[in-house]
């Protein structure tokens, strides 16, 4: 019977599925635990944005400096280039010297791009 | 599909739903910032057909590079340029209705058709690491599209820099 | 403090004592659940049965979870105590011996107060958003070992597993500062998305070295290899990977974003953060995925750097490990290891606790400036010297030494 379990390729990933389950249902759980707990007295007051106890001032949603953005990106370019060296390093004792002569070249010329920016000045936080 | 047990099946059609229903979330959400949250959904949809056809590594990368990258990114440039008083545009009346009609039916043919006549091969059973197989295809076979990737990486990033530093000396002076 | 590890270990026990059909599944792992039930047990009523099988991983994955959620509610006491002694306070004493249930109390009070979502918030991304930062912190422990055979799934790409799924708490946490509609939150927001995504790939980076000295992501597999004495454990491997452990120190605080990198939260500045908006069971969710996210980093740590279960001295460690030893001493062995892995989980904790009471907060460009042109220059530097240090003592002695102390065997 437990075939039905085998046959799937996910099947290693059956009990972090679960897992998920269980998760998502307790914090679920917690939620509509507290509904049917808690007191429900709504007034406007209550119910009116924190701002420290004053009233509102200017609007709630503001524009970002572009250098967030400019962090999301990096970390984008930075996050693919984590992925490339993965599958190197779990098989880099295979390819030796070789393999770790292609990946200085890879983060070579990555690293030429973040001099370039550290000497443009895109990283200065002020 | 590899395998045909009860538990493939549910899977499969979870993760196909999953990746395919959000779309009518996006379609139809009025705020830009709920569509991005509904793309969060499909694109864990198609991690999870990819671990499903045991690429377990690239189910990884889409849930590290477009839930915590791509999406993350899109999200900063909805709150960079978000302004209270412009909502999302609404188009009244029925001008766009045919033309969409149309456009719908030939891109649904196209694929159909496309999907049809590709041969489908079953995947194989991956259940080895699929990271190892990667690893020593990338550092032999596919060397040269490997350099280039870091090439079109630091594009992107002098790219960036350009724009983001330009951006900031003229904005520097309004100030 | 002894008891957590006992109660993890006794509930592993007697969870994973019937769940051995299910780990038949489990074939990636050479040393998970399967072999386990090798050892212990021959034939249970529930062999070869799916349900058998499904009830016993369901069992095993609450008692991971129930876990995590006492040690959560131990350590905010740890917390409240700590920094009560180090300022010469006694903090919480009220609520049972040493006010240990005080954190108990708290989480009932927070569960029976109303729960408030303010006019202006949009709805169903303000309720949703809590539950994505509880689930996408809580099951990134899937593949984090306990000790010695006890780990809920051991994925063979078990590190970088935990470092995609940390992305999602991300989205999580935009999502409630955004639908918060509160400039607080807004703020508190995009510091947390910044932080926690530059951190990650300092993060990152010290995982891909680990890979490389261990050839496998698999949790288990890179505890395995540190096995011996102490000085085999990666972070004495070579002096990259040293200075690498304590990048990831440092980058593990700035993603758990505890003090000094506590600015998305910072109370002086911007009231409580992205969650200003959250209270009761909401506010909650928050703050157990924040103590859980703590255990979380110092696990990893341990797993990776220092020794997971091992305690560097073999004759201990040796306990119950021969395969013809009896099924006695492999229980008090298991037991060891897990009071080990845990023990030393927990001393990083206190350190993370030490820390925010220590040093002061630093500010948005410093902490910016500290991760792109400190730390990710410092470990590529290292990623690229253990690479070499692996290659080089590889040729050099035969791949037999690689750490920097085989001098002393």
């Amino acid at each position: 019977m437990e075939a039905i379990l085998l046959e799937s390729v996910l099947a290693p990933y059956l009990p972090a599925f679960l897992y998920f389950a269980v998760v998502a249902a307790t914090a679920a759980g917690f939620l509509i635990a507290s509904r049917l707990l808690g007191p429900r007295r709504r007034d406007p007051l209550k119910l009116s944005t924190y701002e420290c106890g004053v009233p509102l001032l200017g609007g709630t949603r503001d524009r970002f400096s572009v250098k967030f953005y400019l962090v999301a990106i990096l970390f984008v370019l930075f996050d693919i280039e984590t992925v490339f060296l993965i599958p190197w390093a779990v098989e880099f004792r295979q390819f030796g010297w070789l393999g770790i002569l292609e990946m200085f070249i890879f983060l070579g010329i990555l690293i030429i791009g973040l001099v370039y920016a550290f000497k443009r000045g895109a990283l200065k936080w002020d | 599909m590899t395998g045909s047990g009860i538990f493939n099946q549910v899977m499969f059609w979870l993760f196909a739903v999953m990746a395919v229903a959000p779309g009518f979330g996006i379609l139809l959400a009025k705020d830009i910032v709920r569509q991005a949250f509904w793309l969060l959904l499909s694109l864990v949809g198609f991690a999870g057909l990819y671990l499903h056809l045991g690429a377990d590594f690239l189910g990884f990368i889409q849930v590290l590079v477009y839930i915590g990258g791509i999406l993350i990114l899109f999200l900063f440039g909805v709150m960079l340029t978000y302004r209270m008083d412009v909502p999302l545009k609404e188009v009244k009346g029925w001008g766009l209705v045919f033309p969409g009609i149309i456009a719908g039916i030939l891109t649904a043919s196209a694929l159909l058709y496309v999907a049809s006549r590709t041969p489908w091969n079953a995947a194989a059973k991956a259940t080895a690491p699929t990271v190892s197989a990667v690893g020593s295809r990338v550092m032999s076979t596919f060397i040269l599209p490997f350099e280039v990737i870091s090439m079109v990486l630091l594009v992107a990033l002098i790219g960036a820099t350009y724009i983001a530093r330009r951006k900031e000396d003229k904005g520097r002076s309004e100030e | 403090m002894a008891s957590i590890p006992l109660f993890l270990s006794a509930a592993f026990h007697s969870c994973w004592l019937a769940q051995a059909p299910a780990l038949e599944t489990s074939k990636s792992s050479p040393n998970g659940l399967e072999a386990l039930l090798q050892r212990l047990v021959h034939s249970y009523p529930a062999e070869g049965t799916w349900w058998g099988a499904i009830a016993a991983m369901l069992i095993a994955c609450l008692a991971v979870f129930a876990f995590l959620n006492l040690f959560a509610l131990f350590a905010v006491w740890l917390e409240r105590k700590v920094s009560a002694h180090m300022q010469c306070r006694l903090g919480p004493m009220e609520v049972g011996p040493h006010g240990v249930l005080q954190t108990i109390a708290d989480g009932i009070k927070l569960t029976v107060k109303e729960d408030i979502i303010p006019r202006v918030a949009d709805k169903v991304l303000f309720i949703v958003a809590p539950i994505i930062v509880f689930t996408g912190t809580f099951i990134r422990f899937a593949p984090l070992p306990f000790g010695d055979y006890l780990v809920a799934s051991d994925l063979n790409l078990g590190l970088f597993y935990i470092a995609a799924v940390g992305s999602v708490e991300v989205l999580g946490v935009i999502m409630a500062g955004w639908s918060s509609n509160n400039k607080w939150s807004l703020f508190g927001t995009i510091r947390t998305a910044t932080q926690m995504v530059s951190y990650e790939i300092p993060i990152g980076i010290a995982f891909v070295t680990v890979a490389v000295s261990a050839g496998t992501l698999s949790t288990m597999q890179i505890v395995e290899q540190q096995s011996g004495w102490f000085w085999h454990w990666f972070v004495f491997r070579n002096p990259f990977l040293m200075v690498l452990s304590i990048i990831y120190l440092i980058a593990s605080l700035a993603e758990c974003k505890r003090s000094p990198f506590d600015l998305p939260e910072a109370e002086s500045e911007l009231v409580s953060g992205f969650h200003t908006e959250y209270t009761g069971i909401r506010f909650a969710l928050f703050f157990l995925s924040e103590y859980a996210a703590m255990y979380l980093v110092s696990g990893v740590a341990v797993v990776a750097f220092f020794g997971g279960w091992y305690l560097g001295i073999p004759v201990i460690d040796r306990i119950g490990a021969a395969p013809d030893s009896s099924a006695l001493a492999f229980v008090i062995g298991l037991l060891i290891k897990a009071h080990v892995l845990i023990g030393k989980a927990v001393g990083l904790v206190f350190v993370q606790m030490w820390v925010r009471w220590t040093l002061p907060r630093v500010r948005l460009d410093q902490m910016m400036s500290l991760c792109l042109k400190v730390l990710l220059p410092i470990s590529l530097a290292c990623l690229v010297g253990s690479a070499l240090w692996d290659l080089f003592m590889g040729s050099l002695a035969s791949g037999k030494e690689y750490s920097m102390f085989f001098w002393l065997e």
